[in-house]
């Protein structure tokens, strides 16, 4: 690669100005408010974690984490996200606190890109775990609480779609014999490609029953209606476990009454391997990619050596803010006190007591022959000058 | 305020060049009227009388990369595309038209060579095919006339679609294996698979009515 010139960032590195940090920051604050009132404590664990660790506990692949070598030779990463570097605190430092434990955070994470030069690498999320709680409910908790976030960063229009991960699983098992042909069509639907999927379906020698099932597998994206038509497809034992657990979830979202926000997938695919039970992503209108993602991982945290269930989001925050128009208030002027050198200790006692008044105050020093003030809108400007009345 | 967009207005994007005439008759056949002289016109963005739908004219490399940014919610184009692009859309439906066979093709006394190059306008579908059969070739990229390589010695074979095989036969060349057939495809954005489901369904289902008659 050429050398870098003078403006140029590392791949996927962005700077964010005031205006926009500005915002970034307001949304945040909105975020912490909510998230704190559902007893969820903030958390910061460190940019760089150890490949062996972290980086092989964390559902980002390898190929996309930023590796580095730390003085003793260690393969270290930038944290690729913040849930396996909080499943490591959970099971070292906060060994001894009994569960369930609440933890939020609003962090940077980092993930390289292969398309698109331009594509962040580097993202800010705001996102909560729900630990050593492995019940329906807790699992309703979070994704209530991701509405209740997206409202209050005021998202009109949303949908979090719910699946569950042993749902399709379940379903392959049971209609499909052999374990290679079930891996080609998990493949087909992780890859969301409905297409493949259908004719893999039409090669296997399968009968009619087994293969309207699988047809029917497409179908089930919608209301509460598809809890039913789920059950129906399946004979027992995985699937229809999975189809118990999203009925009891429903009813648990009515009672939070979010049901408005949610959409029923059972073809939801996310990270396979990693997500253990009900799995969601949030969608807004005019956003071409999901802004908040998350679910149930039961078996992350063994591999700390704190064997629990968890579950827990994280919203992705540029996202969020491209989603919505909320901006912070205007803010009071700001207050600009030109002075000469003559009236210095007064110029700058008067700013003291400004600010001590919550006004933003910069201070100036002119010559005597006094330069124009700079013209701004938010801006209220006062001269201190003229021949100083005694010290 | 509902959480799904009351008006779901759908952006289709239609892929320009090839396949653009097949797909315009498709339409009309799921009932979407479409102005008849869409191509002609140098408009972009095409709206449908009476209807939530707007067409956006594209080139088909590109289709797959508004429907994954979300500015077109769906898309029409070709299987070869979506091999070549590897972008993040849902592949809905398989309408069955715009036939054609990816292949390798080569001069017909072709034999394996020491340093095999292959000349190509779908450099990944090339380097993955060649990897999975077990072979290490240099791909090169060409934006056209791609037949021209084996004749010229850019290159020993190519990878390239093929629909009646007479440019093949033009140029001398024959086809010497069978890659992956080819049809077009509906594709749909992430988002607007699950925001806009029923403007989605409906559109899937006016096309899948149209399928099984052809």
């Amino acid at each position: 690669m050429a050398k870098p010139l003078g403006f140029e960032k590392p791949l996927g590195m962005r700077d964010i100005l005031p205006e926009s940090l500005a915002r970034q920051r307001y949304l945040e604050a909105l975020l912490r408010e909510q998230i704190e009132q559902w007893g969820y404590e903030e958390i910061a664990t460190p940019s760089l974690e150890y490949h062996d660790t972290v980086g092989e506990a964390s559902v980002t692949t390898t190929e996309r984490m930023f590796k580095l070598l730390d003085k003793q030779g260690h393969t270290v990463v930038l944290r690729p996200d913040m849930t396996a570097p909080i499943a490591r605190v959970v099971s070292s430092l906060y060994k001894q606190i009994p569960f369930p434990i609440r933890l939020y955070y609003q962090a940077n994470v980092f993930r390289a890109q292969e398309k698109e030069a331009g594509r962040n690498a580097e993202f800010f999320q705001t996102g909560v775990e729900l630990i050593g709680d492995g019940s329906v409910d807790a699992d309703a908790e979070v994704i209530a609480l991701a509405v209740a976030c997206l409202k209050t960063a005021g998202i009109r229009s949303f949908q979090i779609a719910i699946g569950h991960a042993d749902f399709m699983a379940g379903l392959l098992e049971e209609t499909v014999d052999a374990q290679e042909d079930r891996n080609r069509l998990r493949e087909r639907l992780t890859d969301r490609d409905y297409v493949g999927y259908r004719q893999l379906v039409d090669a296997l020698p399968l009968d009619t029953d087994r293969r309207a099932r699988l047809y029917a597998l497409l179908r089930l994206r919608g209301g509460k209606g598809k809890i039913d038509e789920a059950r129906e497809l399946t004979v027992n034992g995985k699937a229809r476990r999975a189809v118990q657990t999203v009925a009891s979830l429903w009813e648990a979202l009515e009672a939070y009454g979010v049901t408005e926000h949610v959409l029923l997938d059972f073809n939801l695919v996310l990270h396979l391997n990693y997500y253990t039970g009900i799995v969601f992503e949030g969608y807004a209108a005019n956003l071409g990619s999901p802004l908040v993602g998350g679910g149930r991982y039961d078996r992350l945290l063994a591999q700390f050596g704190r064997p629990a269930p968890a579950t827990g989001f994280a919203i992705k925050m540029d996202r969020l803010l491209q989603a919505t128009d909320a901006k912070p208030p205007k803010k009071r002027n700001r207050l600009l006190i030109l002075y000469t050198e003559a009236n210095r200790s007064r110029a700058l006692q008067e700013a003291q007591k400004q600010r001590q008044n919550g006004r933003v105050v910069i201070t100036r020093l002119i010559s005597e022959s006094g330069q124009e003030p700079p013209h701004a809108d938010d801006l209220d400007v006062i001269r201190i000058t003229g021949e100083e009345d005694v010290g | 305020m509902s959480g799904s967009d009351r008006m779901q207005k759908l952006t289709i994007a239609m892929p320009k060049g090839r396949i653009f005439e097949e797909s315009l008759v498709f339409l009309k056949e799921a009932g979407l009227t479409v102005t008849a002289d869409l191509q002609e016109s140098r408009k972009l963005i095409i709206p449908v009388a009476n209807s939530h739908l707007q067409f956006i004219l594209a080139k088909p490399t590109d289709v797959p990369t508004y429907v994954e940014y979300g500015v077109a919610d769906v898309g029409v184009v070709g299987k070869d595309v979506l091999l070549e692009e590897e972008r993040d859309v849902y592949e809905l439906l398989d309408l069955k038209i715009g036939y054609c066979r990816m292949m390798v093709a080569g001069l017909p006394d072709w034999q394996p060579t020491e340093t095999p190059r292959v000349a190509t306008k779908y450099p990944r579908i090339a380097s993955r095919y060649f990897r999975e059969q077990g072979q290490q070739v240099e791909v090169i990229k060409l934006n056209g006339s791609v037949e021209l390589a084996p004749l010229i010695g850019l290159a020993d074979r190519i990878v390239d679609i093929v629909s009646t095989g007479q440019t093949l036969r033009e140029n001398g060349l024959v086809e010497l294996e069978h890659i992956c057939e080819i049809t077009t495809r509906l594709i749909a954005n992430r988002a607007s698979y699950r925001m806009k489901s029923e403007a989605v369904d409906e559109i899937a289902d006016k096309f899948l009515s149209v399928i099984p008659r052809r």
